[in-house]
């Protein structure tokens, strides 16, 4: 059931340059499911819209989620300031999901590349694969969330500037480990997703991307936030599907990006 | 206290709607709002056939609203017919359908298709969709081309027709007029302002579109000043939308002359704005020792 609630702030860090990590009170935990996301409310009604950033981690235990998020904006840069106690409004939990069933007995990859790196940290907690490859790709040696993705899988790490891993990509660090999967589970910026998509209908395996776009409401009325789709939609009738509630993933031969 | 509003012979529970293409067929909202207590459910445009409607990025945020340029993207009068009509209907509350096309054919050939659908109160024919390239606006910015299309629709039609009139024109009291002449049985205003945004960073237009509609609090007063000039142009009533966040906002609407009002980008910042008004409004009304929430309407002092 997605809700709007007002809660409160549990923690937050900066974790490397205009990276931060906080953690929510909410009861949403409970219902969180990997590759979901939230949508986060300023409190500068100049901003109106809620920013939807994706789930790090669900406490269902303590009823706490974590995300971790860059400053893009006015809105992220207003939350940069929030401290333990501030209250915080949240709408959720949104969105699909990663589908957890399809690395049962398999070999997964997880891929995360910049602040696509996030909720790879859920799925790499909940994930039951034979195997978990998690490859994550970074501007430098500030390599957030690595301590915490070492505890569920094998990491690999690509910088751009080559200061950690293998210098370049994500792909790059695939090649170079000789890595193998039967199944894909990325986030991160477009040309990453499209170069995941290539490698694996090459492979003749799976991949399910988790895609961004600008939207508006996070529920899917408003219709900003679509992909285009190979088949026609279900829901639209047309060859779009909506990131927001039909997504935000999807698997990477359903559609064109 | 007694909320409800009478527009074209038809009665509505209290004078709170949805404004077109914010609220999709209530289905996704239905989750947060109980529909039940809702006025009316002004639908998302529906055309003769599926639209795919524009390349994203299709939303932007502006400073206290947004820009959108959806283009209209629906799914068809036939996927409509089968799935969010009987959705709705399910639901005690009146049910509005926003009809969109490029030419008059296709309006015609969806109100007609919308005729014998006895739970459809009344039809709002969109004439000002600033974001499509043929139909729509070409309608609504010319008072002959809006007085022409409004009579051909209302020969058509089995329903109440209100027209829905663009702001990106000199003066809407012209057009306001053009459609009451040609037989509109009902206008609502304002459709959104065209607007721009350009990302610095980038060097782009941060819409595909380039200009999309600006929506949301930003442009209230604005709509108010434009549905305050109608409402004392015409005879017909007006249903007021255009940056409505709270209660008080609506109220203001009210005032100015609107029989009705819809709340819009809205639903996106919280999907109990609708209820929130509602409920506003009639704290308002036990206040000031209103009875009748139609004593409202057009009660702004001279």
């Amino acid at each position: 059931m997605k809700q709007k609630q007002s809660t409160t702030v549990l923690s937050q860090q900066e974790i490397a340059p205009g990276i931060f990590d906080m953690w929510i009170r909410t009861g949403l935990a409970a219902q969180a499911v990997p590759g979901q996301f939230i949508g986060v409310y300023p409190r500068d009604k100049s901003t109106l819209l809620p920013r939807p950033i994706s789930i790090c981690e669900a406490d269902r235990g303590r009823g706490a989620l974590r995300i971790v998020y860059r400053i893009a904006g006015a809105g992220t840069e207003e939350f940069s300031h929030y401290r333990q106690g501030d209250s915080i409004e949240i709408l959720g939990t949104l969105g699909n999901g990663f589908p957890l069933e399809a690395a049962k007995g398999k070999r997964a990859f997880l891929m995360g590349g910049g602040i696509g790196i996030p909720p790879m940290l859920e799925l790499a907690k909940c994930l039951e694969a034979e195997c978990k490859t998690i490859i994550v790709g970074y501007r430098d040696s500030r390599t957030f969330l690595r301590d915490d993705l070492e505890r569920y899988g094998k990491v690999y790490l690509a910088t751009e500037d080559g200061s950690v891993g293998t210098r370049g990509n994500v792909m790059d660090a695939i090649a170079e480990g000789a890595l193998e999967a039967d199944v894909i589970y990325a986030c991160g910026p477009m040309p990453m997703l499209r170069a995941v998509k290539v490698y694996a209908q090459e492979k003749g395996i799976p991949a399910y991307i988790s895609l961004e776009e600008h939207m508006a409401c996070g529920v899917g009325a408003c219709l900003g936030c679509v992909v285009k789709t190979r088949e026609v939609d279900h829901h639209s009738h047309v060859h779009n599907a909506r990131i927001c509630t039909d997504g935000p993933v999807f698997e990477a031969g359903e559609v064109q990006i | 206290m007694n909320t409800q509003v009478e527009i074209a012979g038809v009665t509505f529970q209290n004078p709170v709607m949805t404004a077109s293409g914010t609220f999709g067929s209530g289905m996704e909202y239905a989750q947060f709002v109980d529909l039940n207590r809702l006025g009316a459910v002004v639908t998302k445009g529906v055309a003769n056939v599926p639209w795919p409607g524009n390349p994203t990025p299709r939303v932007a945020e502006v400073y206290g609203g947004m820009l959108n340029a959806i283009g209209l993207q629906n799914p068809g009068i036939d996927v409509f017919l089968e799935r969010d009509i009987p959705f709705l209907k399910k639901y005690d509350t009146r049910i509005i359908v926003n009809v969109c096309g490029k030419t008059v054919e296709d309006y015609v050939e969806v109100v007609e298709r919308l005729s014998h659908e006895e739970a459809v109160s009344m039809l709002e024919i969109n004439v000002s969709c600033p974001n499509v390239k043929e139909g729509a606006i070409a309608f609504g910015q010319r008072a002959d081309a809006l007085f022409q299309i409004t009579q051909k629709i209302k020969r058509h039609a089995r329903q109440p027709v209100i027209m829905k009139l663009s702001p990106n024109v000199t003066d809407i009291t012209e057009m306001a007029r053009a459609a009451e002449a040609a037989g509109a049985d009902a206008l609502s205003l304002i459709n959104t302002i065209t607007g721009m945004k350009i990302d610095i960073h980038k060097r782009r237009f941060a819409i595909a579109n380039k200009t999309g509609g600006m929506s949301g609090p930003a442009i209230k007063p604005i709509a108010v000043r434009m549905v305050y000039q109608t409402a004392r142009a015409v005879r017909i009533p007006v249903i007021g939308m255009g940056g409505i966040a709270t209660a008080e906002d609506a109220i203001e609407f009210l005032l100015a002359g609107a029989s009705a009002v819809s709340i819009g980008a809205m639903n996106f910042v919280n999907p109990y704005t609708t209820l929130e008004v509602i409920q506003g409004i009639e704290e308002y009304m036990e206040k000031y020792h209103v009875e009748k929430v139609t004593d409202l309407i057009g009660a702004v002092g001279e």
